[in-house]
C-alpha cells in the first residue's frame, strides 16, 4: 500500500474540498461575482491531489488556467482562492490575477498561465535552477492534451532532456481542448509518446484514482531526483463541466459523461477507505460536511473582504527590490 | 437594409467570398465543429464542409506558417486567431515570413492571407487575454492592418482584405461581436486605407478606431452638453494610414484627441500625433492629447480594469482640455 490511511483520508478531504469550492465558484459566476474566463477542475481532482501528495513542499509547480484545484491541492487556503476570484485585495494575487492567474510563492506555486503551452518551459527553467543550485527539488508542470500540440512544448522537452533537468511534464489528458476532442487534434492519442522524439522517459496512466496518481508521480519524482533527467507522464482524466463557464459542452457523445463519472476520484477514494481501511460511511459523511462548511466559510469570508486596492494599480509593473 | 451583428457581418463577408472564389478557405481553432469560439463562423462548416472550414490543433505558429505557405502557393487563406493575444505565438511567422516575402523574393511571391480575430480587452480576462495589439503589427512594412468593430465597415473591409494580394491583419472585438448595425443588402467593398467620419463637428476631432468608436460617439454627445462640437474620425485601417483624412481634420477643427486602446508607449496614437504635427503644425491650436490604456498590464478586478482602459470620461476630459473649456 503506497499511501497511509491518514494520507488517503487527507486526499479524500482535499478532493472533496476542491469540488465544493468549484461548485461554489460556478454559482458565484452565474451571479457575476466572478467575471472573465473561469475554468473548473471538477472531475479532475484526483490528478492534482495525487500529484501534490507525491511532491515535496520545496518542489515547484507550474500550472495553466484550470488551476483552482491545483493551487488548493498545494495547500493554499480556499479563502484566498475565493478572494482572488472575487477581485479582492486578499486574493492569491491581490485581485490582479483573477481565475487564470493565481500564484503562491510560499507554496512554490508559480501560477496560473493563460497562453496555452506558454507555461511549460517555465517549469523546465525551475528545474534548470534546481540543478544549477545543486539541490534535489524537482519541478512539475500540469498541461493539457491541447497544450501538447504547441511547438514550445517540444522545445522545452528537448532542452530538458538534453540538459537532464529534473522536470516532470504531467499531461492532464482530459480528452478535450475546448470543443475539440483528442482524435481531432492529434494523430497520436498517447501524448506521453511526444517524449519519444527526444528520447525521454515516458509513460501513460489512468488518473481517476488519486492513489494511482500518487504512485506514478512518486515514481516520476524519484527518477528526476536521482539525476536521471526529466520524464513525461500522461494521466488520463476527464472534466465534467464545459471548458469554461461559457461552454455548454454540447460536443460530448451521449452517455460519455455518465460513464466517466463511474470512475469519479472521490468515489474511488471513498471505496478504498472503506474496503482497505475500514472507514465508515458516517466518517466519510462527517468529512464531507466539514469540507462543505470550510468552503462556505471561506466563500463568506472572501465576499466580505475589501476590493483590490486601486492605490496598488501601478505597483506590479516592475519589481522594486530584488528578492 | 438589414441590421446585422458584427459577427454576422463578418460571416457574410467570408461566406460571399468563399462562394465566389474556390481558393478561399477558413482555418483556426474551433472554427468548424464548434461553430467558432465567438460564433463568427457559425454554420459555415455546414455550407462548405471540412475541406474549407478547417479546425486546427492549438499550434498557432505551425498553422499560421502553413497558411502562409498555402498563400504563396496561390490559395487565399483566412486564418482565425481565437484572439489576437494568441497570435504572439505565431508572431515569428507573421513578421519574419508573411510581412517580408514579397520583398525577399523581389515580388516573385505574394502572401494573400487574412489573419483575423478578436482584439482588445473584453471583461475581466486579465493580463494575458486583454491586449490590443494594433501597434505591434502596424510597426511592420509589408503588413496591412485593419481594426474595426462596426458591422458595415467590417463587412466591406473584410471582403477587400480577402481580395488583397498582401497579408492583412484584421482586428475585431469580442465585446462588439453582438453589436448590431445597418449593413446594406447589396454587395459592396470598402477600400483599405480610408478613414470614415462617423460624426461631423467643428471644435475638436476625436481620432479612433475599433470599439473605441462607440466610446467616442458617446463622448461627443457628452461634449455637446458642454457646448463643444466634436467630430469622430474612425480610421478603420491603421496601415496604410489615411494621412489625408487626419490632415483635413486638423485643418478643420485645429484640435485633436487620439483615442487608442492599448499601451501608450510607441503606440499607433503616438504615430498619428507625430505625423499630424510634422505636417500641420501651423493648424494646431493646442497640443494633441492621447487617451490610451494606462501604461500597465491589465488587472483582473473590474474596478481596476475600468481605471486602466480608455473611458468616455477620460475622452471627455481630454477633449475639454484641448478646447480649454
Ligand atoms: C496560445 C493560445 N491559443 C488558444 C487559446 C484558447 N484556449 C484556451 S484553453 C484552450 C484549450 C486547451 O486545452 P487543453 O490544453 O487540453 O487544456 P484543458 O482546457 O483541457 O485543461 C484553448 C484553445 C489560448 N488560451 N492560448
Ligand atoms: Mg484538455
Amino acid at each position: 500500500m503506497s499511501v497511509t490511511r491518514e494520507q488517503l483520508l487527507d486526499m479524500y478531504r482535499m478532493m472533496s474540498l476542491i469540488r465544493r469550492v468549484e461548485e461554489l465558484a460556478a454559482k458565484a459566476y452565474t451571479q457575476r461575482k466572478i467575471i472573465g474566463f473561469c475554468h473548473l477542475y471538477i472531475g479532475m481532482e484526483a490528478v492534482a491531489v495525487g500529484a501534490s501528495t507525491a511532491l515535496r513542499p520545496d518542489d515547484v509547480v507550474v500550472a495553466a488556467y484550470r488551476e483552482h484545484g491545483q493551487i488548493l491541492a498545494r495547500g493554499v487556503d480556499p479563502k484566498h482562492v475565493f478572494a482572488e476570484l472575487f477581485g479582492k485585495d486578499t486574493g492569491t494575487t491581490r485581485g490582479v490575477g483573477g481565475s487564470m492567474h493565481m500564484a503562491s510563492r510560499e507554496h512554490h506555486f508559480w501560477g496560473g498561465y493563460g497562453i496555452v503551452g506558454g507555461h511549460i518551459p517555465l517549469a523546465a527553467g525551475a528545474a534548470f535552477a534546481a540543478k544549477y543550485r545543486g539541490d534535489d527539488s524537482v519541478a512539475l508542470v500540469y498541461f493539457g492534451d491541447g497544450a501538447a500540440q504547441q511547438g514550445v512544448f517540444y522545445e522545452a522537452m528537448e532542452l530538458a532532456q538534453l540538459w537532464k533537468l529534473p522536470c516532470i511534464f504531467l499531461c492532464e489528458n482530459n480528452y478535450y481542448a475546448m470543443g475539440t476532442s483528442l482524435e481531432r487534434q492529434s494523430f497520436l492519442q498517447d501524448m506521453s509518446r511526444r517524449g519519444d522524439g527526444v528520447g525521454m522517459e515516458r509513460w501513460q496512466f489512468e488518473a481517476f484514482d488519486a492513489v494511482e496518481v500518487y504512485d506514478n508521480i512518486s515514481k516520476a519524482a524519484e527518477h528526476c531526483r536521482s539525476g536521471k533527467g526529466p520524464v513525461i507522464v500522461e494521466g488520463i482524466t476527464y472534466r465534467y463541466r464545459g471548458h469554461s463557464m461559457s461552454d455548454p459542452a454540447k460536443y460530448r457523445a451521449d452517455g460519455e459523461l455518465e460513464e466517466k463519472k463511474q470512475r469519479d476520484g472521490i468515489l474511488l477514494a471513498a471505496d478504498r477507505l472503506k474496503k482497505e481501511h475500514g472507514v465508515t460511511d458516517d466518517e466519510l459523511e462527517a468529512i464531507k460536511a466539514d469540507v462543505d462548511k470550510q468552503a462556505q466559510e471561506a466563500y463568506d469570508w472572501a465576499v466580505a473582504q475589501a476590493d483590490a486596492d486601486p492605490a496598488l494599480l501601478y505597483d506590479f509593473t516592475y519589481a522594486s527590490e530584488a528578492h | 437594409m438589414a441590421k446585422l451583428q458584427l459577427r454576422e457581418a463578418l460571416r457574410r463577408a467570408m461566406v460571399e467570398e468563399m462562394r465566389r472564389d474556390e481558393r478561399v478557405f477558413l482555418m483556426g481553432e474551433e472554427v468548424a465543429y464548434y461553430d467558432g469560439a465567438y460564433k463568427v463562423s457559425q454554420g459555415m462548416l455546414a455550407e462548405f464542409g471540412d475541406k474549407r472550414i478547417i479546425d486546427t490543433p492549438i499550434a498557432e505558429n505551425g498553422f499560421t506558417g502553413i497558411a502562409i505557405g498555402a498563400a504563396m502557393a496561390g490559395l487565399r487563406p483566412i486564418v482565425e486567431m481565437m484572439t489576437w493575444n494568441f497570435s504572439l505565438v505565431a508572431y515569428d511567422q507573421i513578421i519574419n515570413s508573411a510581412a517580408k516575402i514579397v520583398q525577399m523574393t523581389a515580388g516573385q511571391y505574394q502572401v494573400p492571407i487574412v489573419i483575423r480575430g478578436a482584439n482588445g480587452a473584453a471583461e475581466g480576462l486579465g493580463s494575458q487575454h486583454s491586449q490590443a495589439l494594433e501597434s505591434i503589427y502596424a510597426h511592420f512594412p509589408g503588413l496591412k492592418v485593419i481594426s474595426t468593430a462596426t458591422p458595415a465597415d467590417a463587412y466591406g473591409l473584410l471582403k477587400s482584405a480577402i481580395r488583397d494580394p498582401n497579408p492583412v491583419i484584421f482586428m475585431e472585438s469580442e465585446l462588439a461581436y453582438g453589436t448590431k448595425g445597418e449593413v446594406p443588402d447589396e454587395e459592396y467593398l470598402i477600400p483599405i486605407g480610408k478613414a470614415d467620419l462617423k460624426r461631423d463637428g467643428t471644435d475638436v476631432t476625436l481620432v479612433t478606431w475599433n470599439k473605441q468608436v462607440y466610446n467616442c460617439l458617446t463622448a461627443a454627445d457628452e461634449l455637446a452638453k458642454h457646448g463643444i462640437s466634436a467630430q469622430v474620425l474612425d480610421l478603420r485601417t491603421i496601415r496604410p494610414l489615411d494621412e489625408q483624412a487626419l490632415f483635413d481634420a486638423i485643418n478643420k477643427t485645429h484640435r485633436m484627441v487620439v483615442v487608442q486602446e492599448g499601451f501608450p508607449f510607441a503606440g499607433v496614437a503616438s504615430e498619428i500625433v507625430t505625423r499630424v504635427q510634422e505636417t500641420c503644425f501651423d493648424a494646431l491650436d493646442a497640443p494633441i492629447l492621447r487617451v490610451t490604456n494606462r501604461d500597465i498590464n491589465q488587472p483582473y478586478a473590474p474596478h481596476l480594469e475600468k481605471m486602466v482602459l480608455p473611458s468616455v470620461e477620460r475622452i471627455v476630459d481630454a477633449a475639454r482640455t484641448v478646447c480649454g473649456r
